[in-house]
């Protein structure tokens, strides 16, 4: 497998009234061909601003890139000049976003803006394009698709603009699609239906997914490899078998006590993780989940740690796994986290 | 079934404003012989007043007059005693509405594109630029900026005629004088719709397709962000055509405002209503048709109120 994609020590502020806020600090990652990879992390984590960075779509204005690399099949995507960046927008790389009910141009019918696409990037006219973007309202499941082109996007319910954005995002046969929360805003019935359907054609078309939630059963359905995100950093990455078997990061402790499970007889209340993430216009010196974590020890406050090998593709960002660390246990018995 | 409908309700209101100018103009002090008054003698004075039916009571008086105008019959004009009120607005209104629909169309045209630009730039030179346009049209009044027009262009530059109607050349510092400030308003209504819509979401999307910026703006941006500039170019339409008494005045145009302002200081009952009622069936109309447009325009605007 090669690496379609890699991203490497991203680091991306915003100016606000308020200062810097450092929203993404030092990510690194990959995915390769035909694979999907999910980011997880709770709101404001970075996820959303990281994948934004790839597509070139913040606001230039607010948003500074201050240093990183991101490559696409061996060119640097933040080094091409923004027409070229343009001829894979779109057409080698795309996106499915958040809000179904707010991402579609409430004035243009529906198969026009599955079209334009394919006139952009193809070289259609203006019927050829109309064929295939009926080929695509078909692939995605959308009944009607003669009468449906024509219609705009108030007449779609939730999950049926859904499926429009992904013939939006899939038009083109991309070798990369990037889901930002694509099944956040939707019904529980319908979210499942969306993913099997992005899953469905990933395997017919060989694309790869970028996939960013923070509902962890999507992870574990879907993902073949995770990455956690806290507070901007990447904080531990696996495969779904040990990110969820064996988890290395406090934090990812953490999110996994916090699955409700389903066969559990005791009527067992859900354990959250205690507090709040660090504030982003002054992150933390050492590890930012310093603050929240159980078995802090000194070194967590004044040094970030390094990302630890635990096996091959497995990696964790946390002092635990140094060898000369104690182990959990051993610090809960010493007496526990600096931070009560 | 819409358009049977609205056209009822456009009636209605036409019939609403006449009453309620009929009324208002009678609360008027005075009436078109006052200034005769000393002059003539008392039973000519009555005689006059026979003739245009104001010896009548008041409720007579209207209802003579709906009946005339049912049958499209203005009546005649007391002022200049040989023409009809329809004489009048037939000669007064093509200079008027030539002038009102030429500066409609500049103040539309370069206030969506000065609109347009400053909100791609926002907050930045260009935007800066075009607002200060904008502020300068809304605040500096058409009476100062025409003599201004005709000093440096006519006066100095001989490239405009000074004044008086006739050929093309004779409406362009009129319809400049007349656009400039619908023009600022037009530009400042565009550049805010436009800021909010170039942040929504489906430009984001749009732009994830690898649209260049003019295919953004174009394809996506200006039908989004057009819809409250156009809700405004009714009102605007008629208040240009109405507005052009200053601009007449000082242009020695014989358009319709000057009647307009002219019969209420002469109490000439049938041309104050005449010119009343016609502004107002313009004023109707022209809304009527922004509403077909706003169909037009955005989808989701339905014209039925059933499926609203």
């Amino acid at each position: 497998m090669s690496k379609l994609l890699e991203v490497k020590n991203l680091k991306v502020n915003f100016s606000t009234y308020g200062g810097e806020v450092k929203a993404v600090r030092d990510v690194s990652f990959h995915i390769n061909e035909s694979e999907i990879l999910a980011i997880v992390g709770e709101s404001g984590s970075g996820k959303s601003v990281t994948v934004q960075t790839i597509m070139g779509l913040l606001p230039k204005k607010v948003s500074k890139i201050k240093s990183g690399t991101i490559h696409y099949k061996g060119k640097d995507l933040l080094k091409l000049k923004r027409s070229e960046l343009r001829k894979l927008k779109g057409s080698k790389i795309s996106m499915v976003f958040q809000d179904p009910m707010t991402s579609l141009n409430p004035t243009m019918r529906i198969g026009t803006q599955i079209a334009e696409g394919l006139i952009i990037h193809h070289n259609l006219s203006k019927r050829e394009a109309k064929i295939q973007a009926l080929e695509m309202i078909k692939l995605v499941g959308i009944p009607n698709p003669e009468q449906r082109y024509n219609q705009y996007p108030h007449e779609f319910s939730g999950g049926m603009r859904q499926r429009v954005m992904i013939a939006i995002a899939l038009a083109c046969k991309p070798e990369l699609l990037i889901a930002d929360e694509p099944t956040t805003a939707l019904d529980v019935t319908i979210q499942a239906q969306v993913l099997n359907l992005m899953i469905d054609l990933k395997d017919k078309m060989n694309t790869s997914i970028i996939l960013i939630t923070h509902d962890l059963g999507v992870v574990a359905e879907t993902a073949e490899r995770v990455a956690v995100m806290y507070a901007g950093v990447i904080v531990e990455t696996g495969t779904v078998n040990q990110i969820f078997k064996e988890p290395k990061h406090p934090y990812t402790w953490g999110l996994m006590e916090s699955i409700p499970d389903m066969y559990s007889d005791q009527k067992e209340r859900l354990i959250p993780i205690e507090g709040s993430p660090p504030d982003l216009f002054a992150p933390p010196k050492g590890c930012p989940f310093v603050m929240r974590c159980k078995y802090a020890m000194e070194i967590c406050e004044s040094k970030m740690p390094g990302d630890y090998e635990i096996s091959p593709n497995h990696t964790a960002k946390c002092w635990l796994n140094d060898e000369q660390s104690p182990s959990a246990e051993e610090v809960i018995a010493l007496g526990g986290a600096m931070y009560e | 079934m819409y358009i049977l409908k609205r056209i009822l309700t456009m009636i209605l209101t036409i019939w609403v404003i006449v009453t309620l100018t009929f009324v208002m103009m009678k609360f008027i002090p005075g009436d078109p012989f006052a200034s005769d008054a000393d002059v003539l003698p008392p039973e000519v004075l009555e005689n006059m007043r026979a003739q245009y039916n104001l010896d009548k009571p008041v409720a007579v008086q209207y209802a003579l007059y709906l009946k005339g105008l049912a049958s499209f019959d203005l009546g005649p004009s007391i002022e200049s005693r040989t023409r009809t009120v329809n004489d009048i607005i037939k000669s007064g209104f093509p200079p008027s509405a030539f002038l009102g629909l030429q500066s409609l169309v500049i103040a539309l045209f370069f206030g969506l594109l000065l609109g347009i630009i400053a909100a791609l730039y926002h907050n930045r030179f260009l935007d800066y630029i075009s607002m200060i346009i904008a502020i300068i049209g809304i605040s500096i009044p058409s009476f100062i900026l025409a003599p201004l027009l005709i000093k440096v262009f006519s006066v100095d530059l001989r490239i405009f005629p000074v004044a008086t109607w006739g050929t093309w050349m004779h409406t362009v510092l009129p319809s400049i004088a007349l656009a400039s400030m619908p023009l600022a308003v037009v530009a400042r209504f565009m550049r805010s719709s436009m800021i909010e819509v170039m942040n929504a979401n489906y430009i984001r999307t749009a732009d994830a397709k690898g649209l260049s910026t003019a295919g953004i703006v174009i394809k996506h941006g200006i039908r989004n962000a057009i819809l409250p500039v156009v809700s405004f170019i009714g009102p605007l339409f008629v208040s240009l055509i109405t507005g052009t008494f200053v601009i007449e005045k000082i242009f020695a145009i014989p358009g319709i405002g000057r009647y307009f302002v002219d019969s209420i200081f002469n109490r000439d009952y049938p041309v104050i209503m005449g010119t009343t009622i016609f502004f107002s069936v313009i004023l109707v109309f022209t809304l009527f048709l922004i509403d077909i447009s706003y169909r037009l325009i955005d989808p989701r605007i339905s014209l039925t109120s059933k499926e609203g």
